[in-house]
């Protein structure tokens, strides 16, 4: 074996190692700094996420490749790297009085999250079996701890337990999955995989198969695709807000990428019998997330449900593949993160005076108590539902646009079906804010202002709008993408 | 070089954004210099790109802004266009505009909501821009409609009086009927072009269509609705006569800058349509003839000095449908602009009217204000011979006499319409020296308490007024026709302006004789300055004769006093059918009945169906990792046999 490294293979992953060295600078600068002062430890990650994705817009266009080919900087994996950032950085912003206020371990919570931002990273830049574990376990282990960061609140620690233990066991089909394609293919590299499965007596090999299926499932529950999602809504409602507003974004746009590149870099060859699979997945994920989601009166868990939801829309772009299909993708990654985070966001300031659990009920008259913020959650609800000019409806004008071109008629019908059924507990939000008086038990006064949450929430909103009315710019960053992963297909 | 023109439209709307979301705790100051400020920048730039466009090749110029949907062959850009029509279309927009937002600090100073009505005011400037310069029928559209959203929140603006929120519900429906032919001519468009840019469907509409087909003459007759909608015309006008329940200056430029002229904005903007189908423009013309003389009627008996000038303005409009009607359409275009200075200025000045006497609307009880209100009344005074066509000074002297010629001596013009069109000149000569004369002449019949008080508008009031003057004046004289010109070596600017714009008919001129048009100028002329004579003295000196006139007239005067009962037959023949039907069988048959119950039966059977599933999500880990293994199996299963 040759072990000769060169700048390129550090380079290629430049933007992973700012991040993973400003997460130990910032918990020594919380260890050895002066007081335990969070606002700085919130800028200095700031500063971090805004210097990968400096490293990534520079490095975009080049499909730099390292360390032997494992690890790529190509521009799908730098789109979704950017998406990761954006995830992060609204979280930060979302979290610098949640976390002040309620004591959550300072430097920890940043540091955890930059880790768990580079492993995202890492997921989506690997062209390596071993190399996506690595990423992904990177992100799983940081998650946990992030769950269970409101040490003396049990909701948390059960949400971390729950995460953990249901995590455990999806992670072990995902390794045994990887263990069995090895051992069909005799290769870990996802290239080489596609390579060897065109022979004929790999691709009938039932173990090769069963290894698919098993990754499948892995995914299917880091994704949170039914029946792989029980675990979410437990999660989420006990996790931290501010870690479910990341955890609902940031770890499944990642997923999709890594399954996106196993899926396309290395198991093209069986694309007819996983596009089934997924298919199917897709369908009843959609639509059991919205129809769950019908029955929720908590916000949290609503969201939580129309996570799923989403994911289940994302899904159908991946079944129909293709240059459209993947960048159809890319595009809503990027508009779920703006739509889902500014909604958490509006969770997140109107929670903060101890009402950690909010209802429908709650919002009453919201639109005239708080209009700002009603305003934003008004905009960040019709995104969610789809309604023209915002970055929701053009994304999922494109997932169904090219789910019609590329003959998924059916797909496409249980899509809308399923979109017009989520019109009715997002608008719900909606009705209860304008329509309804505010009650004794509502929220009576507008939440304290933060300038950094403000600060997120605005962005969200107009991350949306702009998606909505200038979708082109971000189409052509998208299709540009997946271009490379489609036109070797 | 062209890359500011995206800003014309920018500035009102950031107007809107920062007066709208930030008014309240600006306070006034602050809100009257960015309201009017921002028309003001977006008129500096506007007369820049103006400037660019007369020089630019073709003077056309477009900027490409974004593709908002892009899907193969479907392509929705974002562009503007400026040439010669909505060139000269952004300059009276954000012009006319401009002042009547200065003279809104001095009207709205004292109101509530200040903060509000220039937020409205600003996007209703900006839809309109956004109307004009949209080089696609679908951004006009969205233009059209945003005009209509803010007309609606305008005139609905003292929402708390019934009336202004019943004439903003009227305005928004009557529009939505006039919108629905726009959207049916748009989607006709769409299928036989495959495209919605107007410059294209121009270009091809010799080729695509056949001359006097019936598709084209349907899609011209659905957008003949359409403008018939926004520019108050038979059958759809009557929503601006109520639209004066908004304030003033409002009124000002829902009638003079905005709204009214974008129906001819769109006649004049197909052109290369309407002249392929000869039956829709008989049809225009017929409307517009009709319309200028059933307004004009109806304006000779209202006493509301508002309603006076909406009546007028559904008249002269009428005038500029007639023009379109027989293919002149320059002229109609010419009249839209002098008509703007006029318009906005009569407004404006019965605004300054009404402030002075404590919001008192009756002429009945006005009266010799000239004394009070020198600036005022002046300017009024020159807004009248404007809009009366006084001979050889005034604005609407040439644009109304050029209208009268063409309806004459176009190949598809006929001497009805001229008669039509003269009559109802000497008409407007008469109802509106009978304003004039009723409130600012005469001895006053102002209540003496309000008369005390009464004192000339501010600064911000009366230099509009001035400005709108002399805009009354020389407006006109950008289109001095040949036969008065060529004598004195003045040339007719407009024409040339707009040489070669329109699409021509396709009929051979007809030649008349340099005598016939100096006969029919005359009459009509004529005609105007004796009405003129009459109305004043009838109406300033001897008051008493003008009551016994009523009184004999007493049947033919209740009828236009109740301007022909129009909205009672409305009411009657359509809205009461149609509630009607809506509550019994739309309403309690099909919607609670039918629609309600199917929806109600799958709401229920799907939140049943989700609360079941609900169940499954007990918290107990185990299950949850049972239902991981169960779905690994069932994929495998179905994998690997």
């Amino acid at each position: 074996m040759n072990f000769s490294l060169s700048a390129t293979d550090f380079l290629t992953i430049l933007p992973e190692l700012i991040l993973c060295g400003m997460g130990m600078v910032v918990l020594l600068f919380d260890l050895f700094g002066s007081g335990r002062n969070t606002a700085n430890l919130a800028w200095l990650t700031l500063l971090s996420l805004l210097a990968a994705g400096y490293a990534d817009i520079t490095m975009m266009g080049q499909n730099l490749m390292g360390f032997s080919g494992t690890v790529t900087a190509d521009d799908f994996s730098i789109a979704f790297e950017l998406i990761f950032l954006s995830v992060t950085a609204l979280t930060v912003l979302l979290s610098t009085r949640y976390v002040h206020e309620r004591g959550m371990g300072y430097g920890e919570y940043y540091s955890l999250l930059l880790f768990a931002t580079a492993g995202m990273m890492l997921m989506a830049s690997s062209l390596d079996m071993l190399m996506i574990f690595i990423g992904l376990e990177i992100l799983s282990l940081s998650s946990y701890i992030l769950c269970g960061m409101l040490r003396r609140d049990a909701r948390s620690n059960e949400s971390a337990l729950k995460y953990f233990l249901l995590g455990a066991f999806a992670t072990g089909f995902l390794l045994y999955g990887m263990m069995l394609l090895y051992g069909a293919t005799g290769t870990i590299r996802l290239r080489e995989i596609a390579e060897a499965l065109r022979h004929e007596e790999v691709f009938v090999n039932p173990i090769a198969w069963m290894g698919m299926g098993m990754i499948l499932v892995g995914f299917g529950f880091k994704i949170a695709l039914v029946p792989f999602h029980m675990w979410t809504p437990d999660v989420y409602e006990g996790a931290p807000t501010t870690v479910t507003a990341f955890l609902s974004s940031g770890p499944k746009a990642a997923s999709f990428a890594a399954l996106i590149r196993i899926l396309v870099e290395g198991l093209s060859p069986m694309q007819e019998q996983w596009s089934q699979v997924l298919w199917v997945l897709a369908v009843i994920t959609m639509t059991l997330g919205n129809v769950v989601a019908l029955q929720q009166d908590n916000i949290k868990r609503m969201l939580a449900y129309s996570s799923i939801a989403h994911a289940g829309y994302i899904l159908v772009a991946v079944v129909v593949g293709g240059a459209e299909g993947l960048g159809a993708v890319v595009f809503y990654a990027l508009a779920y993160t703006f739509m889902n985070t500014g909604a958490f966001g509006v969770l997140i300031l109107t929670a903060d005076r101890g009402r950690e659990r909010l209802t429908f009920e709650d919002f009453r008259g919201f639109g005239f108590v708080s209009p700002a913020l009603g305003v934003a959650m008004f905009i960040f609800m019709l995104s969610l539902a789809g309604i023209p000019l915002t970055g929701g409806f053009a994304g999922k004008f494109q997932i169904f646009k090219s789910a019609i071109d590329q003959g998924y008629i059916w797909l496409t019908v249980i899509g809308m079906l399923n979109s017009v059924v989520s019109i009715y507990y997002y608008l719900r939000i909606v009705v209860v804010m304008y329509m309804q008086p505010a009650g004794d038990d509502s929220l009576q006064e507008p939440p304290r202002a933060s300038i950094p949450l403000y600060t997120a929430i605005a962005l969200a909103a107009a991350g949306v709008i702009y998606l909505g009315i200038f979708p082109s710019g971000w189409i052509g960053i998208s299709l540009q993408s997946v271009s490379l992963l489609t036109a070797g297909g | 070089m062209t890359s500011y023109l995206w800003l014309i439209p920018s500035f009102p709307l950031l107007g809107f954004l920062v007066n709208g979301l930030l008014g309240r705790f600006l306070g006034r100051r602050m809100v009257s210099l960015i309201g009017p400020g921002a028309v003001g920048a977006s008129l500096v730039v506007s007369v820049l790109v103006f400037l660019e466009m007369l020089a630019a090749p073709e003077y056309e110029i477009t900027q490409n802004l974004f593709t908002w949907i892009g899907a193969g062959t479907f392509q929705i850009p974002v562009a503007f266009t400026v040439d010669r029509l909505s060139g000269l279309y952004i300059l009276i927009v954000t012009g006319v505009g401009f002042l009547i937002h200065v003279y809104s600090v001095g009207y709205m100073w004292d109101e509530a909501g200040y903060y509000r009505y220039f937020a409205f005011l600003n996007l209703f400037i900006f839809f309109m821009l956004l109307l004009v310069l949209g080089s696609s029928l679908l951004l006009m559209f969205v233009g059209w409609e945003g005009v209509g959203l803010c007309s609606y929140l305008l005139i609905g603006f003292y929402f708390e009086r019934d009336s202004a929120a019943a004439a903003a519900k009227k305005a928004f429906v009557v529009n939505r009927i006039g919108d629905f032919g726009f959207i049916v001519a748009t989607l006709l468009l769409f299928v036989i072009f495959g495209t919605l840019d107007m410059a294209e469907i121009n270009a091809r509409a010799e080729t695509a269509l056949s001359f006097g087909g019936a598709l084209v003459t349907a899609i011209t007759l659905l957008f003949l609705l359409g403008a018939t909608g926004k520019s108050a015309q038979i059958p759809l006008y009557v929503w601006l006569p109520d639209a004066m329940e908004g304030p003033t200056p409002v009124s000002a430029l829902i009638h003079a800058a905005t709204m009214v002229t974008a129906g001819l904005y769109l006649l004049a903007r197909m052109s290369a349509l309407f002249v392929m189908a000869p039956v829709t423009m008989a049809v225009v013309a017929a409307i517009g003839a009709a319309t200028a003389f059933f307004a004009a009627t109806v304006g000779m008996a209202q006493n509301d000095i508002k309603r006076v000038l909406a009546y007028s303005t559904v008249s002269q409009l009428g005038f500029m449908f007639m023009a379109m009607g027989v293919g002149a359409f320059a002229v109609g275009i010419f009249h839209v602009m002098t008509h703007a200075f006029f318009k906005a200025l009569l407004f404006l000045g019965s605004g300054s009217v009404i402030l002075a006497l404590h919001h008192e609307q009756d002429m009945q009880k006005m009266g010799g204000l000239r004394f009070k209100l020198p600036i005022t009344t002046w300017t009024f005074v020159i807004g009248t011979l404007a809009i009366s066509g006084f001979p050889f000074l005034f604005a609407g002297f040439f644009s109304k006499d050029e209208i009268l010629w063409q309806s004459f001596s176009s190949p598809w013009g006929h001497p009805i319409l001229w008669a039509v069109g003269a009559v109802t000149a000497v008409l407007t000569a008469f109802y509106m020296f009978r304003a004039v004369a009723l409130t600012f002449f005469g001895e006053s019949r102002v209540d003496p308490h309000v008369a005390m008080q009464a004192r000339e508008s501010p600064w911000t009031m009366t230099v509009p007024l001035i400005l709108l003057a002399g805009g009354a004046i020389v407006g006109g004289w950008l289109g001095i026709p040949h036969i008065l010109g060529e004598p004195l070596h003045l040339p007719n600017v407009l024409e040339h302006y707009f040489d070669g714009f329109f699409a021509t008919l396709p009929t051979e001129a007809v030649h008349h004789e340099a005598s016939t048009e100096l006969l029919l100028m005359g009459i009509s002329t004529g005609a105007a300055l004796v009405a003129m004579w009459f109305a004043f003295r009838l109406f300033g000196t001897y008051r008493d004769r003008a009551a016994r006139m009523k009184a004999q007239l007493a049947a033919l005067h209740h009828l236009l006093f109740n301007k022909y009962f129009v909205d009672e037959l409305y009411d009657w023949v359509i809205i009461k059918p149609i509630y009607w039907t809506s509550r019994t069988v739309l309403w309690l048959m099909v919607d609670v009945r039918l629609i309600d119950w199917t929806v109600n039966t799958v709401g229920n059977m799907a939140r049943s169906f989700g609360g079941a599933l609900r169940l499954t999500h007990n918290g107990i880990i185990q299950n949850y990792a049972v239902g991981i293994a169960l779905g690994a199996t069932l994929i495998l299963w179905f994998l690997v046999f």
